[in-house]
């Protein structure tokens, strides 16, 4: 699904990833864990082609990012979720617009699918929250929404960025619940995230594979989580 | 462009159109130009249509007909009359010649001399009024057979004082059309303006549009549609203003002239309506031009 080879990366200064290989293969569950300013956004951002490695290739569906035009690169876009750690919504649309808006901008008229998005809506729990414009909202609330919008097209792969980073410890494991649901029904999951008890919550209900970037690297994590 | 992209263009897509959030400033500017421009851009039609039919009217009226001058003394003036009116009628080209009556000619010069002018006993010239046939007579061919056989023969065939006239109002109606260009142009660097600015503005959003897979074609689409949209009906405002102060000009008179002559006329009324659909033309180009730019710079 996704695939990255010896990439390095850097803002203009000094490098901040090196060396980085991985292959995320289709229905894997992956955590991205390390500390603040680790790189984890920056590595969320090289896979889904929001920024392009300054050494190395990233393929996502076997596709080098790099030889990919603007079109090519919007239509990937559509196939891959993604959580924004910031979220990154349009202010000036209400709740159930941002979710409906992958499908808007794809030309599917998201009236026709309100069935669709109404259930979506209840399943992360913002049924009454639909018509609230995105700063109205609770940190909790919109990244319930921001994970709406990331699976509105049935993406094969979702990618999230501090999914829980806002949430209390009861909201944060519905939010994962959700997650693994996904992934059961075969999606490739990886979650970026330092919230440890998150993690070891979710390895004692599905196969799990946590990754930490530690040194610009990317290492397998231990058995210590 | 297809066929459905235009009719989704015109029609719109509701959603689509929500995604850029209301600019109201660049919004009003764009209503205030293209209005503005189009009312300006009516006189000029006007002007140069106006100047068209006059010249027009000028070139052919006058080209049609000729005057032949006897400067004769009185005792040969009726011989060299009759003399230079054989001529004519033997001359192919011609198709009507015609000694004006002493009443005629007393007619023509009325308004400069008033009416109880004794012109017996002036030296006046007999004048012949001479038709041209299609196609017409060889001036010159004519000039050299009368100078021989009617000496006070002098044919004015009206070129020499038609012939600038006629090339003045040809000019106004170039510099008509030239304004109608340059207004064109104006509300083209106008909107290329109020497109950027927009585009500018929304930066962030066109930022989260592409994060979720939208292409630059649909982004472009939605602040095209907006800016012609709002020129078309700024347009349309700024023609329906312009014509109604065109309406309202005094008929066209023989006293007037030129100036009460600058109202359309007939289907000419309908060429404003052209106004509209360059400015929204114009508007669309340079969004379009604007928007594929700005995005470019953008990725
Ligand atoms: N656009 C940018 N330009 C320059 N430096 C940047 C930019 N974005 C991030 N950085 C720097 O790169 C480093 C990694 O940032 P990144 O956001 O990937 O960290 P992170 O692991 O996601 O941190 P957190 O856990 O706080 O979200 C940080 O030192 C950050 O300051
Ligand atoms: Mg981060």
């Amino acid at each position: 699904m996704i695939e990255l080879e010896n990439v390095a990366y850097n803002y203009g200064g000094g490098e901040l990833l090196s060396d980085l290989s991985l292959k995320l293969s289709a229905g894997s569950f992956h955590f991205l864990t390390g500390p603040s300013g680790s790189g984890k956004t920056t590595f969320m951002k090289l896979c889904y082609g929001a920024l392009l490695p300054t050494s190395g290739s990233v393929k996502v569906f076997d596709e080098d990012l790099r030889k990919l035009d603007r079109d090519q690169m919007a239509m990937l876009r559509r196939r891959v979720g993604v959580v924004h750690q910031d979220c990154r919504f349009l202010d000036h649309l209400p709740v159930a617009d941002n979710i409906a808006l992958p499908m808007t901008v794809s030309g599917r008229d998201p009236a026709q699918e309100s069935e669709n998005l109404n259930e979506l809506l209840s399943w992360v729990g913002l049924s009454d929250r639909a018509d609230a414009l995105p700063p109205e909202l609770s940190g909790g609330e919109r990244q319930r929404a921001a994970l709406a919008r990331a699976v509105i097209m049935s993406p094969d792969v979702i990618l999230a960025d501090e999914p829980t980073g806002n949430v209390d410890w009861e909201m944060s494991q519905r939010l994962l619940q959700l997650l693994i649901e996904l992934n059961k029904m075969g999606k490739t999951v990886m979650i970026a995230s330092h919230d440890l008890a998150l993690i070891r919550a979710a390895k004692s209900q599905v196969q799990a594979r946590v990754l930490r970037i530690s040194n610009r690297r990317l290492q397998l994590a231990g058995a210590d989580l | 462009m297809s066929k459905g992209t235009i009719r989704n263009f015109l029609l719109g897509d509701p959603q689509a159109d929500r995604v850029v959030p209301p600019s109201g400033f660049t919004a009003q500017l764009t209503l205030f130009v293209s209005g503005a421009m189009a009312f300006l851009a009516v006189f000029a039609l006007a002007l140069s249509l106006a100047s068209g039919r006059l010249a027009d009217r000028w070139a052919e009226e006058l080209a049609r007909s000729a005057t032949l001058r006897i400067n004769a003394p009185a005792d040969q003036r009726a011989a060299q009359t009759a003399a230079a009116l054989q001529i004519l009628r033997q001359t192919p080209g011609v198709a009507h010649a015609r000694a004006l009556t002493e009443e005629e000619q007393a007619a023509l010069l009325l308004p400069w001399f008033g009416a109880d002018l004794p012109l017996e006993d002036l030296p006046v010239p007999q004048l012949i009024e001479v038709i041209q046939d299609d196609p017409s007579y060889d001036a010159a061919g004519l000039r050299l057979r009368l100078s021989g056989e009617v000496p006070g023969a002098v044919l004015d065939d009206h070129t020499r004082w038609r012939q600038p006239l006629v090339k003045a109002a040809n000019s106004l109606r170039r510099l008509g059309l030239v304004s109608i260009l340059l207004i064109a142009g104006a509300t083209a660097a106008m909107i290329t303006l109020a497109a950027h600015a927009a585009l500018a503005a929304n930066r962030q959003v066109i930022e989260v549009l592409r994060l979720v897979g939208a292409r630059d074609r649909y982004i472009a689409q939605a602040f095209v549609r907006r800016f012609t949209l709002r020129a078309l009906i700024g347009a349309t405002v700024g023609m329906a203003l312009g014509v109604l102060g065109i309406f309202l000009l005094p008929e066209a008179s023989d006293e007037g002239g030129f100036l009460t002559g600058l109202g359309f006329q007939g289907a000419g009324w309908l060429w404003p309506v052209l106004i509209p659909i360059l400015g929204a033309s114009v508007s669309f180009l340079a969004t379009w031009i604007a928007a594929r730019r700005t995005l470019g710079e953008l990725s």
